[in-house]
């Protein structure tokens, strides 16, 4: 690589000479490298889901959950450093909370801009380095359902179908086989957790816990995770699904 | 000297997207040594091996007292220990103020985790240079936690770290399966299965070298009054559980007293050799 | 706190110290007589304070425990000193699955409550959504938490609170008040209340708390509610009753109450004049 060795990729006040600021790229990498984080905005909702590797059996599966809530009607999943994670799912939940005290109403999505804010000021300074993750951010809120990305850089735009983490080209490539639009948020669940499925590499790869939740007309405008149920019908569809596939 | 050139300083990320700073934190709790959590229904439970720096040393003290239904068990830099345990201490004393309520376990280590991250992202700081485990005991039952230099937190059924740590979960992943249904003397005896496996060559685990923490109903070798708070057992109380222990080489039969003691207190007033005799 | 609803939302009477209260809060022209441009504070009453009065109140609270909960009422008026000013005010509110709130005094501070719980629940019930959630123990302590450290900024939120629940098969009932002060007890009530329904309330409950249904806990609160809208000229005959169960927290829509004044008629000044 040639960024290695010249001294400009030392910190994130550091251009290179073409205009590069190297340690956001690194950043990027530590989301390359994780568990994918997919997120799809269907007509009347939203549904996360995560890749959660698991790096023991000892674990207690269904504990230390990925996808944080906001408030009562936005969902942030991210992928990349988890504590880096938590960080800004803190930080976004004081936004939340600072909007509805200054303006007694729930927050729009539009907080993601707010947050980007924050993020982009790590990447300002030698004294302090750019967050490790991207952070999907999806909801319901008085414009309907909305689904934003935040990477490393700062940079934030709105999507119908998001995917971050390892294995995003391939989720990006069955998001868009899908027509987002005209999804019922029941028939979003089963895609999303059919992709998760299909994205990650049993080959290499440690074990994985799928994760999902969705907020729409179905769950009261709440975010919250998928009803156990439902999760396990589409965990089954999506092993049965890659099945065929392979 | 430096092994490479992005591992000074805790705001560079390596080409790699790593944390050198970070992984050299972790480095620092592999240092220290081992320490052991488990938990079943009704319990969690924590053993640690205790080092002194010499014969004429006193041993250095390996788990810490939260509250009475939160204890913790550290490796790594025992001053990193005390200064997190003393913000534990202060999270839990400000629940208790303004909700009059025992704070929930998960967000205990979840603020701590919080905290740690911080340490990973500025400049002038470094990393914590200390794992815990955390045992704790709320409304939604016994709890074991693991939480790390790099800012995260995990709950485990049974886990271990520390010098050497690898070999007790090895052990853990082994038996973790039977420990759900376990009495609480069988689960001490896993624990330390588990943290012998962590010793040297020439050691042996001794009423000096080892201490547990007991999260749930007293055993049947405690006083009939003891209450379910977190407690330390160190020196000759734990000679008794010691004795538990069986030969490394025997795999330990199937837990054939979990049955027998099924039920969460242990009948009072039970002889201590009736429990042993089963084994 | 002053019982006397008379008294809240009079205009203050500066030159008369109601409550004894010495040196009477008077400051405005002492710190710019500095001439050194130093703040001076030579007198008590020129530190900073905010205390103030209810501008709009709410009347009685009052609440009960019976056989499956707790039960609550409080009447629909917000009075702007004698006028009655807003008539259909809901002062009975809902903090997460097992709590409710009932205030009375000054209406702005217990909306600016209401706020403050409702943000409280999203915090720790909502966003965390890990199985522990606030039941009106805790809600209670919180509540006393809050209204105690603004006394003591001597900046107190006017108000009376009830705070009713069930929570893991427990009832729970207790009073706070904008100095802090907690009580429990089977039977509540502020404001007038405390004076005229809470005697009415301990006879009918108490030592029945375990057997009264919850026909017999509504009839109860009707007729505490009557005779407050008979004796409280801050009280009005449309109310609200929450009941509090292990099935969750009900709040009833606006009911009417049921009153007669024929015995007017023989009043001296109220019916038809006899002399």
């Amino acid at each position: 690589m040639t960024s290695i060795g010249t001294g400009y990729d030392l910190s994130a006040s550091t251009y290179s000479p073409d205009g590069r600021i190297f340690q956001v790229e690194y950043a990027n990498k530590a989301v390359d490298n994780s568990g994918t984080v997919i997120g799809l905005r269907v007509k009347d909702g939203v549904v996360l889901a995560v890749e959660k590797l698991v790096h023991s059996k000892l674990l207690v599966p269904g504990a230390n959950r990925r996808i944080q809530a906001i408030d009562r009607h936005i969902g942030l999943a991210s992928s990349g450093l988890l504590a880096d994670g938590r960080h800004i799912s803190n930080r976004a939940r004081d936004e939340a909370a600072n909007y509805r005290d200054n303006y007694r109403e729930l927050a729009p999505l539009k907080l993601s801009d707010r947050l980007s804010l924050y993020v982009q000021a790590y990447t300002l300074y030698s004294s302090v380095r750019p967050f490790g993750c991207s952070t999907i951010l999806g909801g319901v809120d008085k414009n309907g359902p909305s689904i934003y990305v935040i990477e490393p850089s700062g940079v934030f735009y709105g999507y119908h179908g998001a995917a971050v983490g390892k294995g995003r080209q391939l989720a990006k490539t069955e998001l868009e086989k899908l027509k987002l639009s005209e999804l019922t948020l029941r028939e979003a669940v089963f895609e999303a957790a059919r992709i998760i499925h299909l994205v990650h590499d049993d080959a290499k790869e440690k074990e994985f816990e799928l994760e999902l939740s969705w907020i729409g007309d179905e769950t009261n405008g709440r975010h919250v995770p998928v009803p156990k149920d439902l999760f396990e019908e589409a965990d089954r569809k999506a092993k049965e699904a890659l099945e065929n596939f392979e | 000297m430096f092994r490479n050139t992005y591992d000074s300083d805790n705001t560079v990320f390596s080409p790699q997207g790593r944390l050198h700073q970070v992984e050299y934190a972790l480095e620092a709790v592999k240092q220290g040594s081992a320490a052991v959590g488990l938990r079943s229904k009704t319990h969690a439970i924590l053993l640690a091996l205790k080092r002194s720096s010499g014969e004429l040393a006193s041993y250095q003290q390996k788990m810490f007292r939260i509250d009475d239904h939160v204890g913790i068990a550290i490796a790594g830099l025992t001053s990193d220990a005390r200064v997190l345990s003393n913000f534990m201490r202060q999270q839990a004393m400000a629940s208790k103020m303004v909700f009059n309520r025992p704070v929930p376990v998960n967000r205990l280590v979840s603020t701590i985790a919080d905290k740690a991250q911080v340490n990973t992202q500025e400049y002038g700081r470094r990393p914590y240079g200390v794992g815990f485990l955390v045992v704790g005991l709320d409304h939604t039952g016994p709890h074991l936690y693991e939480f790390s230099p790099s800012g995260t937190s995990f709950e485990y059924f049974a886990v271990s770290i520390g010098a050497r740590s690898q070999s007790a979960k090895t052990y853990l992943e082994k038996h973790f399966e039977s420990f759900a249904d376990c009495s609480l003397e069988d689960l001490i005896r896993h624990g330390l299965h588990a943290l012998r496996e962590t010793l040297q060559q020439d050691k042996e685990l001794t009423t000096n070298n080892t201490s547990i923490g007991i999260l749930g109903p007293g055993s049947v070798h405690e006083p009939a009054s003891t209450a379910v708070d977190f407690r330390i057992l160190e020196g000759t109380p734990i000679e008794v559980y010691l004795q538990t222990m069986q030969p490394k080489e025997v795999p330990p039969p199937a837990s054939t007293s979990a049955t027998a003691s099924s039920s969460t207190q242990p009948p009072a007033g039970g002889d201590d050799d009736v429990q042993m005799s089963e084994q | 706190m002053d019982h006397f609803p008379t008294n809240w939302g009079r205009p203050k009477y500066d030159s008369f110290d109601t409550h004894a209260t010495y040196p009477i809060h008077n400051r405005g022209h002492a710190q710019s007589a500095a001439s050194n441009g130093a703040v001076q504070h030579t007198h008590f009453s020129h530190s900073k304070s905010a205390l103030r009065q209810p501008i709009v109140t709410g009347t009685s609270v009052l609440a009960i425990k019976y056989k499956d909960g707790i039960m609550m009422a409080a009447d629909n008026l917000a009075s702007y000193g004698s006028l009655a000013r807003f008539k259909g005010v809901q002062r009975l509110h809902p903090v997460g699955d097992y709590t409710v709130v009932g205030a009375s005094g000054d209406m702005s501070d217990f909306q600016y409550l209401q706020h403050i719980l409702d943000g409280l629940v999203i915090s720790e019930e909502a966003n965390l959504q890990d199985g522990h959630t606030l039941g009106p123990a805790e809600i209670h302590e919180y509540l006393s938490q809050v209204m105690y450290q603004r006394r003591t900024k001597m900046d107190p939120l006017w108000n009376s609170l009830l705070v009713g629940g069930v929570k893991d098969g427990k009832r729970f009932l207790a009073f706070v008040d904008l100095l802090g002060v907690t009580y429990s007890a089977s039977t509540l009530a502020t404001g007038y209340g405390a004076y005229i329904a809470q005697p009415l309330l301990r006879k009918a409950v108490e030592g029945r708390e375990d057997t009264l249904t919850e026909h017999e806990a509504r009839t109860i609160l009707e007729d505490a509610l009557r005779v407050l809208f008979y004796r409280d000229a801050r009280s009005i005959n449309q109310y609200q009753i929450a009941t509090i169960t292990a099935n969750g927290a009900d709040i009833s829509g606006s009911l009417k109450l049921e009153t007669a004044w024929g015995f007017a008629e023989g009043i001296r000044g109220y019916g038809a004049q006899t002399q």
